[in-house]
């Protein structure tokens, strides 16, 4: 095991080194002087240019400049947001928690209803329900989500009234910054309405962020079920005339639910792409609308180091489903 | 000449019908029904698409602000000259969708091209020559993997500049990994197998292995995988352009015109509806037909 774990960790490292290329490549590739973007409108004469390119290390070897690079983000420092002159992992961590209470709450709907649905639909294969299922799944799994959350607030918030437009809670509610998952604050809060406002708020755009999620897993489940419906032991069980749902539920779902774990953890990704659509539609103030308004307000320090937290963050959650993957089926981990 | 046309000739009547792997492909998608249905929306987009100009109603280019925000036909106050309705300058609907067509058609053909292309030949290279030029290519295609590939397509729109052809090519580096690791899977199991053998003892070279003999065996995966990553082409393009990084206004493709929309939203549901379901029900088809393709193909998953 401690083999696998070191291996799974010692291949991160090229993965980590080629997002952090990218991130340095975009920077540099970028059309426009550095200096000239840091000052805004302003004039300045050649010496002094060359003093401040030199201030931010430009002036040396592209190489050299990578490995700079490197040393500055291993010790924490992703640069300067232009716009907010913060550091970017400090803003970047103060909108993280509104991404990741989103997709967490996104990631727990797609579970909560794709796993029951899949088994539902390999319980009654060609059925009605089966045929229901998969259809919707498909077109769940076709849907521009975008376009989804425009036809929901269209719908429930413009039409019917039921839930807000934008936004994580009424403006009417304030508290200091606490751990920035709105959930958990307004709970806490002792602002009457505080939570149910900020559930409201959720409502929909966890709806849309997690429909593809929902779809794969769904889909995922029904095959992963319907293989393992077919197996002796399942036909064992049934013989010994144990009830449909123990059979079901208990035995098959359990040895289903290892391909649709692997599923679920490479969703992250989906997730934190789907955030970037999901927040500019419902400005959801996360990292995903602050990534997209930094490329418009052209800050590349901020899109540099965002997209590569992103990338990071991503890479940790595949690698930890990796090492839950090999702990929980061991034939993964002699394999080479 | 003569000669050769004669052994040709010979050799083509064939004493009873012979199941080609295409036919047998084709026969099993034609009992798939949502496949077809899949087939036919398909050649019903590729024929508006063509014929655009020709079943348009109006000039999808044509500007009028005093028919501004028209209904479509059935609803109240519409007009059945302006059967989608019209957009917040009075431009028809229904024509610039049907001319959006042709722009999806598009990106979806050139990105699986460009992506197809690469991706098999990195998937060829890294399938003949295991050791460093695999780990290298297999490295490079895990990290472009490792990242959301709608955020990487994002980044490379912003390095090479906003656009639809750049936002082509960004969608297309993002799917090459699928088509070299499916390439690369299926090279590793054919060059086992005897035929390949042979022929290499017969003397063929290493091109003419990876072109000639391996990859026409290949090919199955790669069907299917193109014509999934169609609908993923058209759904990552229209996001860009629905970010503003796509193409961009007055473009008449999807997602461009849905975020054209937005700002009616509370004021005319149809500018908002109609792009996002032609782009729904573009996807679906060419996921439906997938799906059928896959089904029809690896006799191993058939019901």
């Amino acid at each position: 095991m401690i083999r696998f774990v070191i291996q799974r960790l010692l291949l991160i490292i090229p993965t980590f080194l080629g997002a952090a290329l990218l991130s340095f490549v975009l920077i540099h590739a970028i059309p426009g002087d550095p200096v000239q973007m840091l000052l805004g409108e302003k004039v300045i004469d050649p010496t002094r240019h060359q003093e401040l390119l030199a201030q931010i290390g430009l002036d040396k070897p592209l190489p050299v400049q990578f490995v700079n690079y490197i040393w500055h983000v291993l010790q924490g420092d992703f640069g300067t947001s232009v716009q907010s002159k913060n550091s970017v992992l400090v803003d970047f961590f103060a909108l993280f928690p509104a991404t990741l209470e989103l997709a967490f709450c996104a990631m727990v709907f797609a579970v909560l209803f794709g796993i029951p649905a899949g088994v539902l639909a390999a319980q009654r294969r060609g059925s009605v329900y089966d045929h229901t299922i998969m259809g919707a799944a498909l077109t769940g799994y076709s849907m521009p989500i975008f376009w989804w959350g425009l036809l929901l607030i269209l719908l429930f918030s413009l039409k019917l009234d039921l839930t807000p437009v934008s936004g994580r809670i009424d403006l009417d509610y304030y508290f200091d910054e606490g751990t920035g998952f709105m959930l958990w604050d307004s709970f806490w809060s002792d602002q009457e309405g505080a939570f149910t406002s900020a559930v409201s708020h959720l409502i929909l755009p966890t709806i849309v962020l997690g429909t593809i999620p929902l779809a794969v897993i769904a889909r995922m489940t029904r095959s992963a079920m319907l293989e393992v419906l077919g197996e002796d032991y399942v036909r064992t069980a049934r013989a010994k005339g144990l009830s449909g749902f123990r059979v079901v539920g208990i035995h098959a779902l359990r040895n289903a639910l290892i391909p649709v774990v692997t599923v679920i953890g490479l969703q992250v990704g989906t997730l934190m792409g789907g955030a970037i659509l999901t927040e500019n539609i419902f400005s959801w103030p996360g990292i995903g609308s602050w990534l997209v308004n930094s490329i418009y307000q052209r800050d590349y320090p901020s899109v540099q180091g965002g997209v590569l937290l992103i990338a990071g963050f991503v890479i940790l959650v595949n690698l930890s489903v990796d090492l839950i993957y090999g702990l929980l089926n061991p034939r993964i981990r002699g394999r080479r | 000449m003569s000669n050769a046309t004669n052994t040709a000739g010979a050799v083509a009547p064939k004493p009873a019908p012979v199941l080609t792997p295409g036919r047998e492909v084709w026969l099993s998608l034609r009992s798939n029904r949502g496949a077809m249905a899949a087939l036919t929306i398909i050649l019903l987009t590729v024929l508006c698409a063509v014929l655009a100009p020709v079943l348009a109603p109006h000039d999808y280019t044509t500007q009028n602000v005093d028919i501004a925000l028209t209904p479509p036909a059935w609803d109240e106050g519409g007009s059945s000259t302006y059967i989608l309705g019209t957009d917040g300058i009075g431009r028809d609907i229904l024509s610039r969708i049907l001319y959006g067509a042709r722009y999806s058609l598009m990106i979806g053909l050139i990105v699986v091209t460009l992506s197809l292309t690469v991706g098999v030949l990195f998937g060829l290279a890294a399938g003949f020559h295991r050791g460093t030029v695999d780990s290298l290519i297999m490295r490079l295609m895990d990290i472009i993997l490792a990242l959301p590939s709608l955020l990487l397509a994002i980044v490379i729109v912003v390095l090479l500049g906003t656009g639809l052809t750049n936002a082509m090519i960004a969608v297309a580096i993002t799917n090459i990994p699928h088509y070299a690791r499916l390439t690369r899977a299926a090279v590793m199991n054919e060059l086992t197998k005897d035929y390949v053998v042979a022929s290499k003892v017969a003397g063929a070279g290493t091109l003419r292995l990876m072109f000639k003999t391996v990859l026409p065996n290949c090919l199955a995966p790669l069907i299917v995988q193109s014509t999934l990553g169609i609908s993923s082409a058209v759904l990552d393009a229209a996001a860009l352009g629905f970010l503003g990084l796509g193409a961009q206004p007055p473009t008449p493709e999807w997602g461009t015109m849905l975020a054209d929309a937005r700002q009616y939203i509370d004021s005319a549901w149809w500018v908002v509806t109609f792009p996002g379901l032609a782009i729904l029900v573009t996807v679906l088809a060419f996921n439906l037909l997938g799906d059928g393709l896959r089904d029809a193909l690896d006799p191993k998953l058939k019901r």
